[in-house]
């Protein structure tokens, strides 16, 4: 069963009296485990995309079906909810909230989402931060730790609580080269471990180069599907 | 429950200045209210016990009519003999009642056999006065408290005593005119010089009620008021309820009420003051609202300001919306808290120190009043769950909007 199947996906945006199709009848299907990556110019319709496989935003028209579910018609309650369940993200500021320490970071979804009990939650977070290199860290604030070291911990977020998908918007954008290079290399050890499928919207060609397909975007249209085999 | 708590410590401790302020400013607010709260308070019930208790009783029972020309004096709304009875005979089978005084009330010319002034009396029943008013004998500021007072002696208002220069043992003729218009004197001696107090029957004479049966040449058992002492002030109100539904179905046989009853509210214009100092204290609470309404959604408002990228996070990675409400709200609440916890603390502090301190005021005429403040449980209750309810209220609306910001616009924000 595909994560991700797209049929007739649209996205029509409103601005005053003008509408603005910023995705304009896209298919596609994102198999299990794979690395994908949405890429195009900006004002490409990438971000967008992203945010309705991310339920954060409902299409406008077509269905799109995440980890079998449609979610077309999804409140804002089971929206939030799905997420939780289903989908991790990465941001491209790495988004960790400053008063938690870097195991809270991590152990915040398995809390304040998901409400995992307390000693196989702490086990859990031990299992990710090791995964992605962080245990000595774990009891420094973000603040505390470099770009890099920040992003490490941000896939562990996204993928503490055994999401089918994770969503990461432009990962890289805010690394050098070395870090760019080492966290596309743990998300990819992350996929294999996991079996998690990690959908990228970038520009960055690193990403690019380390994925298996490409959706070239442009103007909310899908150009082409490009596999690096 | 406990994780949001902890996140919302955080989230507090994250900003210490602001905190700090802004639970100050809660602080202030409540230490100014319970002080407030404590020390008029305790000012209303020292004057309500001094006026209740040395002067007025908690109850009064009049013919109906005379209450409103008391300043007359007027003998013929006296009760007779036959309606007293009726009265007692009530009172007597009423468990809230601890004692009632009879009392007769006239005007009378003092004269200190060189001066002649005016003067107001009240004459009783030394026993069943000091049963009914037992702060009565702590107003004599020259001569003997005990037994108030015997036949044939007078305790003198200290104006009258300082100004026709008369003192204990002194003798000093009353001359008072009858219902009939006969006058008639008779001498008494000073038992004692009386201080005077604010409120009606506060500057008059006291003399024994005989002797003014004999002065007015009254052979009946005819008095002017009743005075009531009840068991309990806090019942006031039913057991007034209660004698006024009883004394109010006696009627005459035109058909009219005979008896009158009032508290000591209709019969002290202390009360206005009293119901002065409650509208106060509902200001000063108005205040305190205001203060902890605004402080608070101001802090919340920017905290939710400058937190909208961490909004947009928490809710892209399936926080619900209730779950982010209630982090909001429980920030404004632990605010509420804090600040209230330390305001009690410093109140109560504040109102041991006072007390310790013997701190003494003058109101009118009376001099060396002690400050005693106190504050009841219920008021101190009452205040930190005001404080702490319009808190969580004050961060309801920044946490709503919080709740429902979509993550997408919150994780643009920079």
């Amino acid at each position: 069963m595909a994560v991700v199947e797209a049929r007739g996906l649209e996205k029509t945006y409103q601005a005053g009296d003008i509408a603005v199709k910023a995705i304009r009848g896209v298919d596609f299907t994102i198999e299990p485990a794979s690395f994908v990556s949405f890429i195009g110019p900006s004002g490409s319709g990438k971000s967008t995309l992203l945010n309705m496989i991310g339920c954060l935003d409902p299409p406008t028209r077509g269905t799109l079906t995440v980890v079998g579910k449609n979610i077309a018609g999804l409140s804002r309650q089971e929206a939030a909810r799905f997420r939780g369940e289903h989908i991790g993200f990465i941001f491209q500021d790495f988004n960790l909230i400053p008063v938690l320490t870097v195991f809270e970071n991590v152990e915040y979804p398995l809390v304040m989402v998901q409400n995992w009990p307390k000693q196989k939650r702490r086990e859990r977070v031990r299992e990710l931060l090791q995964a992605v290199g962080m245990s000595d860290q774990s009891n420094k604030y973000p603040g505390q730790i470099s770009g890099g070291q920040k992003q490490r911990v941000a896939v562990a977020r996204a993928l503490v609580t055994n999401a089918k998908l994770v969503l990461a918007d432009e990962p890289t954008a805010n690394l050098d080269r070395k870090t760019a290079n080492r966290i596309i290399e743990l998300m990819q050890e992350m996929r294999t471990e996991f079996g998690t499928t990690f959908i990228f919207s970038t520009h960055d060609p690193k990403v690019v180069k380390n994925v298996e397909t490409i959706f070239t975007l442009e103007d909310g249209r899908l150009l082409e599907e490009g596999n690096h085999g | 429950m406990g994780n949001v708590i902890k996140l919302a410590i955080r989230n507090l401790q994250r900003y210490k200045r602001r905190t700090l302020l802004t639970s100050v400013l809660i602080t202030l607010g409540v230490v100014a209210v319970l002080l407030f709260i404590s020390v008029s308070g305790s000012f209303k019930t020292m004057m309500i016990g001094q006026i209740t208790d040395s002067m007025l009783g908690h109850l009064q029972v009049h013919h109906k009519g005379y209450l409103a020309s008391i300043d007359s004096l007027p003998l013929d709304l006296n009760l007779q003999g036959k309606q007293f009875a009726r009265v007692k005979k009530i009172l007597d089978g009423n468990e809230a009642v601890a004692a009632y005084s009879p009392r007769l009330r006239l005007g009378a010319m003092f004269s200190n056999f060189t001066e002649t002034t005016n003067i107001r009396l009240n004459a009783v029943n030394p026993e069943q006065e000091m049963a009914t008013v037992p702060m009565l004998a702590e107003r004599i500021i020259k001569g003997k408290k005990e037994g108030l007072l015997e036949k044939g002696e007078i305790l003198v208002p200290e104006l009258i005593a300082r100004g026709m220069k008369v003192g204990i043992g002194d003798t000093i003729v009353l001359v008072a005119t009858n219902k009939d218009g006969s006058v008639n004197g008779q001498p008494f001696v000073v038992r004692g010089i009386l201080e005077g107090i604010s409120g009606p029957g506060g500057r008059d004479g006291v003399i024994h009620l005989s002797d003014a049966r004999t002065l007015l040449r009254i052979e009946d058992n005819e008095i002017s008021e009743i005075a009531i002492r009840l068991q309990n002030m806090d019942f006031m109100a039913p057991v007034f309820a209660g004698l006024q539904e009883q004394l109010g179905s006696i009627k005459n046989k035109a058909g009219k009420p005979v008896f009158e009853i009032h508290t000591w509210e209709k019969l002290s214009p202390f009360f206005n003051i009293a119901r002065m100092i409650d509208l106060m204290t509902l200001f000063i609470r108005i205040m305190l609202v205001a203060i902890v309404l605004v402080s608070i959604m101001n802090v919340m408002i920017m905290a939710v300001y400058e937190r909208i990228n961490e909004i947009g996070t928490i809710a892209a990675i399936g926080t619900v919306p209730g779950k982010i409400l209630s982090l909001f709200m429980v920030e404004g609440f632990l605010l509420g808290v804090f600040g209230t916890f330390i305001g009690v603390v410093i109140s109560l502090a504040a109102i041991a120190g006072m007390n310790a301190a013997h701190i003494s005021f003058d109101f009118g005429r009376q001099k060396g009043l002690l400050l005693a403040p106190t504050i009841a449980a219920s008021d101190v209750l009452t205040v930190a769950a005001i404080v702490i309810g319009i808190a969580v209220l004050a961060s309801l609306q920044p946490a709503w909007k919080a709740s429902r910001m979509d993550p997408i616009t919150a994780l643009r924000h920079v």
